[in-house]
């Protein structure tokens, strides 16, 4: 199976797009399979097929690449991403608490997703949050200082077909699929949707701006 | 009154701290149009004389990097920021670049104006895909501003910056593992030299530096290399972000003088979690060596960490009180490693592979006083014999942790497991008072 003429013509010209972004267009690759992503929810043999006949180059090389990268799946996957840091830092704060019970509440293991195709769980690596640990992230978007009972409405929701905002980000967290379309260099116009800084980020600050009226010593 | 200095975090509580009219009604873009009035060799000379080095880990000159540069032939130069932020416990850049982006966008821009660059690329990690619409948007705005395309400024100067979204790899923030997956290969680092400034991004020069590194640029230029280095100690000048994480009271972003210690961070900060003590902790992620309270006072700058016997690295500050089990810590550290060798070199793709299974074997209880041994040989066996620097990063912990808390490793060989009870680690023990603080 290949993709559709409809298909082909239409992300043939987002890989277009893409790969004018580049001085070299083997640079496009990853954008690419971002790209295919947002079709197909995951880098399926179409896609890569699409990739590699895009920029010239063998689907086995697209394949070495798309196996390297941990966003990149390589099976169809839930309309959520929900991964839980269980690096050591969030392990230790809550992380392992959290993996546990989300686990246990939805019946799925690492890699799976719950009969409905909504969600699918992973263990993910430090997501560089960690002043807001245990950290769970909804298609790569932040939700912070979780607790097991927060993790459990939060999936509740998403399967609920609830609006879910994160922590930090988007007004509300899109799908899988829709995600993929932006980090493959497509803006949604959600840049200025959500916060600056949540109260970690900004704690320094205030305890400075707080004992030197507003400004830095230094500043 | 604090040490603090809040410079590249001074705008971050502002109302849409993330856009062009707030970056500059607080002086955002000032240090660019100083910088096009002057020559690019000025502007590396201010960077050299300011003494600004690398905030990515290493700590490398930054000014003395872009001298590194071959002179013009003629040929593309390209300018790459590393924003694949992805070391256990370090959490700096990214809230930077969604807070402030165009601090990033303003110091690409002076950066590249000074090494002749006509693209540049920020690569970010793509597991933050709300920092990477920010960036997106920041680039558009500053088009629109006239600071970035075509004659910026009125200059002549042209300048394209693409911003980049990885995959997933920790990897990538090895710099020339990061130069191959910009190429879109897989994310493997290259034999050096030749270094990326002489043959970079497709074999042409090319300086890469950490985000911080480049936010920083921007304040040097308009305020000047004095007043930078005026901050600091002797030979670790400037203000950096320390990023406190883990059982403290309040976790976050403090910005100071590079050279202000744990002990004053965690006073200003209400301290460890209350009703604990502190353990140990790690100065710069998890690739440097363990510190305990006996370091509470070692002034963090790259020298005094380094005479200490560890690292800087990112000032990630991950606080660990007593209820922390050291094995399930490094465990889970050495798994990461694991997972994210890239399998390049064999010390390190087999090293970690073993040094992981002797770690569930302590965990289960079926560890013995032999393997404690054996982690240690295994360590010694990937340190200095790695491609790059993962697998000698892999061993930091290891060796520190055994050397600091051996008889806690032994309590899992003699007790058959841990000793511990893993979940009094965990923040939402704490009186729920506490989390609503937090929140």
């Amino acid at each position: 199976m290949t993709y559709t003429d409809e298909q082909t013509t239409r992300l043939g010209k987002d890989a277009a797009a893409i790969i004018a972004r580049y001085p070299k267009p083997r640079s496009a690759l990853l954008p690419l399979l971002h790209l295919v992503q947002s079709e197909d929810g995951f880098v399926s043999p179409d896609g890569m097929a699409f990739c590699a006949a895009q920029l010239g180059v063998s689907t086995a090389e697209v394949s070495a690449v798309a196996t390297f990268y941990s966003q990149f799946k390589r099976r169809p996957t839930g309309e959520f991403q929900v991964g839980v840091c269980t690096n050591t830092l969030c392990a230790l704060m809550g992380g392992d608490e959290l993996w546990k019970s989300l686990t246990e509440h939805l019946g799925v293991g690492n890699d799976e997703t719950t009969d409905d195709g909504k969600v699918t769980l992973e263990r993910i690596e430090c997501n560089a949050a960690c002043d807001y640990a245990p950290v769970m992230m909804v298609n790569w978007e932040f939700f912070d200082n979780q607790t097991p009972e927060s993790a459990a409405q939060i999936v509740d929701d998403l399967r609920a077909g609830k609006d879910v905002a994160p922590t930090r980000g988007a007004s509300k967290v899109c799908s899988f699929k829709e995600i993929s379309r932006v980090l493959a260099g497509f803006e949604d116009g959600r840049a200025d949707e959500g916060i600056g800084a949540g109260a970690p980020t900004l704690a320094g600050l205030e305890i400075a701006t707080g004992e030197s009226s507003g400004k830095g010593d230094a500043a | 009154m604090s040490k603090l200095t809040p410079i590249l975090s001074r705008h971050w509580a502002e109302p849409n701290s993330w856009s062009l009219t707030t970056y500059e009604a607080d002086g955002g873009y000032a240090g660019l149009k100083k910088a096009v009035k002057s020559t690019p060799a000025d502007i590396i000379q201010a960077v050299r004389d300011s003494g600004l080095r690398g905030r990515g880990g290493a700590g490398f000159p930054t000014g003395m990097k872009w001298g590194f540069l071959p002179a013009p032939d003629g040929g593309h130069r390209y300018l790459v920021v590393n924003a694949d932020e992805s070391e256990p416990g370090t959490c700096k850049d990214i809230p930077l670049m969604m807070a402030s982006p165009h601090m990033l966008i303003e110091g690409a821009i002076i950066t590249a104006y000074a090494i002749d660059a006509e693209r540049a690329f920020i690569y970010l990690r793509g597991e933050t895909v709300h920092v990477y619409r920010r960036l997106l948007g920041a680039v558009e705005e500053a088009k629109k501003a006239g600071y970035l395309g075509t004659n910026i400024l009125g200059t002549g100067y042209d300048l394209e910056i693409i911003v980049h979204a990885g995959a997933g790899a920790y990897i990538c923030g090895e710099e020339s593992a990061l130069l191959d997956s910009l190429e879109g290969r897989r994310g493997q680092p290259r034999l050096k030299p030749p270094y990326p400034a002489v043959e970079g991004l497709y074999s042409r020069p090319t300086v890469i530096n950490n985000v911080e590194t480049i936010a920083s640029v921007p304040g040097i230029i308009s305020e000047g290399a004095a007043w930078f280095a005026a901050m600091g100690t002797e030979r670790s000048k400037g203000h950096v972000l320390y990023s406190l994480s883990g059982h403290v009271e309040r976790p976050g972003q403090y910005e100071g003088p590079l050279g202000m210690t744990l002990r004053e961070l965690l006073d200003m900060s209400g301290g460890v979690r209350k009703g604990h003590t502190l353990k140990f902790w790690t100065p710069g992620g998890s690739s440097t060596p363990l510190f305990t309270e006996k370091q509470l006072d070692v002034p963090l700058d790259y020298e005094a960490v380094e005479a200490a016997g560890s690292m800087l690295g990112t000032r990630a500050l991950q606080i660990f009180d007593e209820t922390t089990c050291v094995v399930r810590a490094v465990a889970r550290w050495t798994e990461f490693y694991k997972h994210e060798s890239c399998g390049k070199c064999t010390p390190c793709r087999e090293g970690t592979f073993w040094l992981s299974q002797i770690y569930e074997r302590l965990e289960s209880g079926e560890g013995t006083e032999a393997d404690i041994e054996q982690l240690l040989d295994t360590s010694r066996s990937i340190l200095g014999r790695s491609f790059c620097a993962l697998g000698d990063a892999a061993t930091m912990t290891i060796s520190s942790s055994i050397a600091l808390f051996r008889d806690e490793y032994m309590a899992h060989v003699t007790g058959h497991g841990c000793p511990m009870n893993p979940r009094a680690t965990a923040l939402f023990a704490v009186p729920a008072k506490k989390k609503g603080a937090r929140a």
